[in-house]
């Protein structure tokens, strides 16, 4: 988890609680909205969800947000990588492409954005597109047959085109 | 109603409501980390009580219901293989610094380990991070090195006080109960009741200790240790010394605790007569002009910090007395130099002993602060911590002659001794109240429904044609129904007693470790009502010091002099708490 100084619209939150009505049982809907408004979840957001929902807690909701992959509590990258580590990608080498993308963007264990913003990794369950192993998604676009050069030539890429 | 064959023996069963119980009832016992008659959610997540039902494999007993024809075999080779598995793995990813612990002895996991002879076998990952242990709060510890995740802390929040301070984060292995995001508990809305620590299996959860600084101003030649204990420490402190739950040892815990070198021995009791003085005038005062009903006792800390964090708006109820530790911790400072030879304000050191840990916090309140930077009580002890010291200083209570407490200050009537169990303040102040309001004597001292453990209970008066209406809660849960009531005006009462813990102090997160079993509950407060029952005096009001104090110091009671000594102030606590997020400043 990281401390993100984000500044948080908490009228923009109340209306998200206001059309679910408060209900404890639409929790994981608000989560969901609250992340499509920061692109992950930051801390005071959840605190401020936990003490006006009846029933629940901060410390509640936090549980559902780290029980759930599909939330991040950490901002995400302007480039969302998506690993696939599915049976399929698994046994045709996923890990090798993931061992890569972080080195490559000095991602150590326990953190998955890079510090200029720029790349987010996330490690995902089947896609369901087992006939392209390994894949790998960034920001939607599906790159088939991945390997650490071909995973590491893509960055690169990417990097050119922010810097030009 | 029903019969299930346990281990080849009929086995009758009635309203128990899982299979666990009826293999107790009979004599039987399985292992449980997780399971707490108390609690109501349903866990089974140790999965160490499971048993071999005939047609059916193995089921955790905890959350198995009783169904008639049953056959359930509770120690079998497979059982007991899998229940030594379980501990093995729960061994390995614990720390296991047993001599250091604070629950060493009391531990459950400790208990099976011995019983089911598991030794580090090497054959599981151990946790390799060691999470800091975090000392933020002065009520309790958080080691969760140490942690099962069995959930107890985590049901117990919820159900006890509503508050849901601890709650399960990540998922998996990752999994881990702390407050939200790990934030120290001091910082949250912690309440310091310490029944997390009560219930809690291991020693993830433990009370903080002041033994140590205590012990060094017993030994201190320079200082004089002035100690009082509370109401419902009497009845419990002798299981930790080889007595029954409910055995009264007052006059034998005066003596034991000169022996162990406290200089002046005082009584909780005498200012919970005190408070009752005071309260009760206070409370008579708002019924005439109608004023800041229904009032709320305010002797339990735990309760006083949940209004102060989440229901500011409502302190105006609270009664502005100071609880009883804190009364006898103004008297003690202010008064032990002018009757005491060889006391003064900087030798002296005044220490209680609570069933409380949120006692510890309550002593270091700003308003609690004396103008020379000390406060009005040095250190709290809870009854666990004394059980511990007398332990260390080899006292045989067999053998322990009964004393007096140190007078004045050290004599109590009946309706101090109740206060220690849920419904005692409220019957005490009724008891003064009665001869306030009608001028005629209280004949019928017991007001049956006020007792009893119930989580709430309200009680109807008749004051000589004037009408009364108290309610009495514990746990905080309960208490917030009231909140809830009186905000929507659907509150009928004049009097709201709230006591955090389950059953009153008797039950106090400081209290020796029972797994908070209800039947010892009961067991002390009999201990308390039977105290009641053998005392000389039983009305506040009829206590020859309190008459005196009155007559030579305080004038009377809500006199401008009580008011300065006896009572306090209390403000919106928000902003000290991370729940304050995002609501906007005044």
């Amino acid at each position: 988890m990281t401390n993100c100084t984000v500044k948080i619209d908490f009228d923009k939150i109340n209306e998200i609680l206001q059309c679910y009505n408060y209900e404890k049982s639409s929790l994981i809907a608000i989560l969901q909205k609250v992340q499509g408004i920061y692109n992950f979840l930051p801390e005071d957001a959840i605190t401020y969800i936990g003490e006006h929902i009846e029933g629940l807690s901060p410390a509640t909701v936090y549980g559902v947000a780290t029980f759930y992959s599909q939330f991040s509590l950490e901002p995400k990258g302007k480039y969302e990588i998506k690993v696939c580590d599915g049976t399929a990608c698994h046994v045709r080498g996923s890990s090798a492409v993931l061992t890569a993308i972080k080195e490559k963007l000095k991602l150590d264990t326990g953190k998955y954005t890079t510090p200029d913003g720029l790349f987010s990794l996330e490690i995902v369950n089947c896609l369901g597109a087992c006939a392209l192993a390994p894949a790998v998604v960034i920001n939607g676009k599906v790159h088939a047959k991945m390997t650490p050069e071909a995973i590491t030539l893509i960055i690169d890429t990417l990097i050119k085109d922010e810097r030009e | 109603m029903g019969k299930i064959i346990i281990n080849g023996r009929v086995c009758e069963y009635t309203d128990e409501t899982n299979v666990l119980e009826v293999i107790r009832n009979h004599g039987f016992n399985v292992p449980t980390l997780c399971y707490r008659k108390d609690l109501i959610k349903d866990f089974g997540a140790c999965r160490m009580c499971l048993v071999e039902v005939e047609g059916k494999g193995l089921q955790a007993a905890c959350n198995m219901p009783p169904k008639d024809g049953l056959v359930i075999k509770t120690h079998t080779e497979k059982i007991r293989k899998i229940r030594k598995t379980i501990l093995e793995l729960l061994i390995a990813n614990h720390d296991r610094e047993c001599t250091a612990c604070e629950k060493s002895g009391n531990c459950e996991l400790q208990k099976y380990a011995l019983e089911y002879d598991v030794q580090p076998t090497g054959k599981y990952l151990t946790r390799e991070v060691k999470i800091p242990i975090d000392k933020s709060s002065p009520a309790i510890v958080r080691d969760e090195n140490k942690c099962v995740l069995c959930g107890a802390c985590v049901r117990a929040c919820e159900e006890y006080q509503g508050l849901e301070v601890l709650g399960f984060a990540n998922r998996g292995s990752q999994t881990i109960a702390q407050p939200m995001a790990g934030k120290p508990i001091a910082h949250t809305e912690c309440v310091n009741c310490g029944q997390c620590a009560a219930i809690c299996p291991v020693g993830a959860i433990t009370i903080k200790s002041q033994v140590e600084q205590v012990w060094r101003e017993l030994h201190n030649p320079n200082t004089k240790v002035v100690v009082q204990f509370a109401p419902s420490v009497r009845v419990a402190i002798g299981e930790m010394l080889g007595l029954e739950a409910g055995t009264n040892l007052t006059d034998k815990l005066y003596t034991a605790l000169r022996y162990i070198g406290f200089d002046l021995v005082f009584d909780t009791n005498f200012s919970a007569d005190l408070t009752i003085m005071e309260e009760a005038t206070e409370f008579i005062s708002r019924l005439e002009k109608g004023e800041n009903l229904p009032l709320f006792t305010s002797c339990c800390p735990a309760w006083v910090r949940f209004l102060e964090l989440k229901h500011p708006d409502m302190l105006n109820h609270l009664s502005s007395c100071k609880s009883p530790q804190a009364m006898m911790g103004s008297i003690i400072k202010e008064f032990v130099p002018k009757y005491y030879e060889g006391y003064t304000s900087e030798n002296l050191v005044s220490v209680s002993v609570m069933p409380c840990t949120a006692k510890k916090a309550e002593a270091l309140r700003e308003e609690f602060k004396r103008a020379d930077g000390t406060y009005d009580i040095d250190y709290v002890l809870t009854t666990q911590e004394l059980g511990k010291m007398l332990n260390t200083a080899g006292l045989n209570f067999k053998k322990i002659v009964g004393e007096k407490a140190d007078s004045p200050f050290g004599k109590y009537t009946g309706a101090g001794t109740i206060f220690g169990v849920s419904g005692g303040v409220a019957e005490a102040a009724v008891r003064t109240a009665y001869e306030l309001v009608t001028g005629e004597e209280l004949k019928d001292l017991v007001i049956k429904p006020m007792r009893g453990l119930d989580r709430t209970k309200t009680v109807e008066l008749d004051l000589k044609g004037k009408k009364l209406k108290i309610k009495i809660v514990n746990t905080l849960k309960e208490a917030e129904k009231c909140i809830k009531e009186i905000k929507e005006g659907k509150a009928d009462y004049q009097m709201l007693e709230v006591m955090a813990c389950p059953g009153g102090c008797i039950n106090g997160g400081g209290q020796p470790i029972s797994c908070n079993e209800p039947i010892i509950r009961e067991q002390r407060a009999q201990g308390l009502y039977d105290d009641d029952e053998k005392g000389q005096y039983r009305k506040s009001h009829e206590n020859p010091e309190i008459k005196e104090l009155y007559e030579k110091h305080l004038e009377y009671p809500n006199s401008h002099k009580a008011h300065e000594l006896l009572h306090t102030t209390y403000s919106n606590k928000r902003k000290d708490c991370y729940i304050s997020i995002g609501e906007k400043e005044e």
